[in-house]
């Protein structure tokens, strides 16, 4: 392995973990084929589900916008291929929970027919930044390093000063080498999309972050730059260790800054973006077409081929295996992302999503059943690898004595679940999983507590409409009473006011023709009304 | 002397410090009483009645006042019995109706065709949350419904059901890790 100069920055902790790359790299980028049935869930983001735009027996073509972002935060789908929605129902997704979701289900026709795209931006250097972040949006573009967090929503820098764009081309986690995959194979669209992001951010400076264990990687990115003559990029070579991929991690090997807990790179004028994200941009900007695939590795030893294939949204885990030539005998459990941060799938059933970088089928060798946990013995490693330089251990008491507060005292918030600690925990705790459960307990309770706050104003204007409407019967009451008052000094018969004012008016008219008598009419009436 | 001098300098100090708090207790009076306010937070809202009071806001001025315990709520659970004890410094409680708070969360809902348009769950709704007129069929806003159960009982055609709320990919949870027994007694000690 070449020698690289050593970043001027190192961050706290992390580890140096077999790699286990060189599985899936042994063979080139595959084009996955188009599977019959394709399952896509409306929840591929962060955010907001996505609303679909189509009916079940709909006929689409490849392209053709299926779900449209229902909220800022949202990110639009595309129909991966031509065909027809059989149904748009809920199906097991690939969550940790195992639970199911909103899916759209498209039956391919076979055809592949693309439908009508939005015209390329070639010349995007002219173009608005707006109408880019506009492209991005349209085609559902979201962090493809497996945040999925919408990228049209990441590049609003809300006017703040971006010196900084970083590609996050680390690819630290073990077995994952879908992004070395593409960087060899399409150097140009990473740089093409790196260049784009530059522009809608106007960005003063490109650092392209890699570790140094992808040699091939660095070399295709460095000619593709040379050869473009790009003075402000720059590829820096960072040391293999893990989690050099994590977003604070790369920003500060890179720069020497520390973003600030629970802020954003965006605060300290940075934007960071993976390597398929920006050539998914490339894709949209340049040639009009939506994320409608990825890059996806698929390894261990329990498949028989393992490798990297381009791989439409929605393809179930199994034609991808099938794909590369089925299981082996020793495949025992099924990941979902890699060793350190992914999860178990409880089927293989279960569709391909943006945010689907790899998938393991792991021997048991390769990820043993879970050891049963033995006490702490306040050894303090955790502390030592923790890259986010928190108290594991700390953490782990309040977690597991449901102490949320104070877990959050100790900012939870900034935990990234590496996994780290527990990796080198000797008794064996599964401290993640306490962090987990903690912060989404948290998050249960904030949203009952929004519920609760919801209610309460509601009941609060119940009440108030309540009191009005018996205040306003109140009011009605009174006024009635007191038109039942006043009506016996005005006479009480109506018809008997009626006669006496026509009286009135017939004498007053006397009175007119017989000026001497004048003054007869007008004192008659009140005299009148008064013995009434 | 010198007795006398301290006695007048702490009369003298009491009538100062006697005078700034009388002011202050008029100048900076607070309406309501605060402990109301946050006791009324911890609370969840669902103006159940299950508490024997009108709503969550007589309840938390009867605790206030110290005249009822605080576990007397079944939708806030043990969780929220805890809150009050820790906010109130009182001694944590065991729950009064522990069924009732095992209970899974839920939200009313109408079966459509049987409802007769009666408009009584409307007005035992106390947070709006059922659509209707009279002799109009009623409909229930689940997100606004806060499973009180309030329109349970005035239904003259026992047409509403609770229907428990499902858990989704978004508002699941992790479980709690797996603990050996041993575990737990040498930790929690």
């Amino acid at each position: 392995m070449p020698e690289y100069p050593k970043p001027a920055w190192d961050f706290h902790g992390g580890l140096h973990i077999d790699d286990h790359k060189s599985e899936s790299l042994a063979t080139p980028l595959r084009e996955a084929g188009i599977p019959t049935s394709l399952t896509l869930p409306l929840q591929q983001h962060i955010g907001q589900a996505a609303e679909p735009v189509v009916q079940v027996g709909d006929e689409v073509l490849k392209g053709q916008l299926i779900a449209r972002a229902s909220d800022y935060v949202s990110a639009n789908l595309h129909a991966p291929t031509s065909g027809r929605v059989v149904e748009i129902a809920e199906r097991p997704i690939a969550h940790p929970s195992g639970l199911s979701a909103q899916c759209i289900v498209l039956e391919s026709d076979g055809q592949d027919r693309w439908g009508e795209l939005p015209e390329p931006i070639e010349n995007y250097r002219e173009a608005d930044p707006a109408d880019l972040r506009e492209r991005l949006r349209w085609a559902g573009i979201v962090g493809l390093g497996g945040a999925v967090f919408p990228t049209s929503v990441k590049t609003n820098t809300t006017g703040r000063v971006i010196d900084t764009l970083i590609l996050n081309a680390a690819e630290c986690e073990p077995y994952i080498t879908c992004d070395d995959r593409l960087m060899r194979d399409h150097p140009g669209d990473v740089i093409d999309g790196a260049l784009i992001l530059q522009h809608i951010v106007s960005a003063g400076q490109v650092l392209i972050g890699i570790e140094q264990n992808k040699p091939e990687a660095i070399a295709a990115l460095q000619a593709e730059i040379d050869a473009r003559g790009l003075n402000e990029m720059r590829l820096v070579v960072v040391p293999t260790k893990y989690p050099s991929g994590g977003e604070k991690q790369l920003i500060y090997l890179l720069t020497g800054i520390e973003v600030p807990s629970r802020g954003l790179p965006l605060e300290v004028g940075i934007l960071c973006q993976n390597v398929a994200t920006t050539a998914a941009i490339a894709d949209a900007v340049l040639r009009g077409r939506p994320l409608i695939s990825r890059i996806v590795t698929l390894t261990g030893e329990g498949v028989t081929q393992p490798g990297n294939l381009r791989v439409a949204i929605g393809t179930s885990i199994r034609d991808l295996v099938n794909e590369m030539g089925g299981y082996t005998a020793q495949a025992q459990r099924l990941i979902m992302g890699g060793p350190m941060m992914g999860f178990a799938l409880g089927s293989d059933e279960l569709p391909v999503v943006k945010g689907s970088n790899c998938f393991i089928a792991a021997s048991r060798e390769e990820i043993p059943d879970p050891v049963s946990a033995s006490p702490c013995i306040r050894c303090g490693e955790c502390v030592k690898v923790c890259p986010a330089q928190l108290l594991p251990q700390q953490l782990y008491w309040f977690a597991r004595s449901r102490d949320f507060d104070k877990t959050q005292d100790h900012h939870l918030f900034d935990c990234i679940e590496c996994g780290c600690c527990a990796y080198v925990c000797p008794a064996h705790i599964p401290l993640v999983q306490y962090y987990r459960f903690a912060k989404t307990e948290i998050w249960a309770s904030e949203r009952e507590r929004a519920k609760a706050d919801h209610a309460r104003r509601r009941h609060e204007f119940h009440e108030a409409r309540l009191k009005r409407l018996e205040e306003e019967r109140q009011a009605r009451l009174r006024k009635k009473k007191e038109v039942l008052r006043k009506k016996p000094a005005s006479g009480g018969d109506p018809k008997k006011a009626a006669i006496d004012a026509a009286m009135k008016r017939v004498a007053a008219k006397k009175a007119a023709q017989r000026p001497p008598e004048q003054s007869q009419g007008p004192e008659q009436a009140p005299e009148q009304e008064k013995e009434a | 002397m010198g007795v006398l001098s301290a006695i007048l300098t702490l009369t003298l100090l009491a009538g100062v410090f006697g005078l700034l708090l009388g002011y202050a207790a008029v100048r900076f009076r607070v309406e309501g009483d605060p402990i109301v306010e946050q006791i009324d937070a911890l609370l969840p809202q669902t103006q159940c009645g299950q508490c024997g009071y009108a709503g969550c806001r007589p309840y938390a001025e009867a605790i206030a006042a110290g005249e009822a315990e605080i576990n007397r709520c079944p939708p806030g659970g043990e969780a929220g019995m805890i809150a009050l004890a820790d906010l109130l410094g009182r001694d944590p409680v065991p729950l009064e109706d522990e069924e009732a708070a095992a209970k899974p969360k839920s939200v009313a809902y109408i079966r459509e065709a049987e409802c007769i348009g009666c408009t009584l769950c409307i007005q035992a709704c106390p947070v709006d949350a059922i659509l209707g007129a009279a002799k109009q069929m009623h409909s229930i806003i689940a997100d606004e419904c806060t499973g009180c159960e309030l329109c349970l009982p005035p239904c003259p055609v026992e047409c509403i059901d609770m229907v428990p709320i499902r858990e989704t990919p978004e508002t699941w949870r992790w479980p709690y890790p797996d603990r050996k027994p041993w575990l737990q007694e040498a930790g929690d000690a």
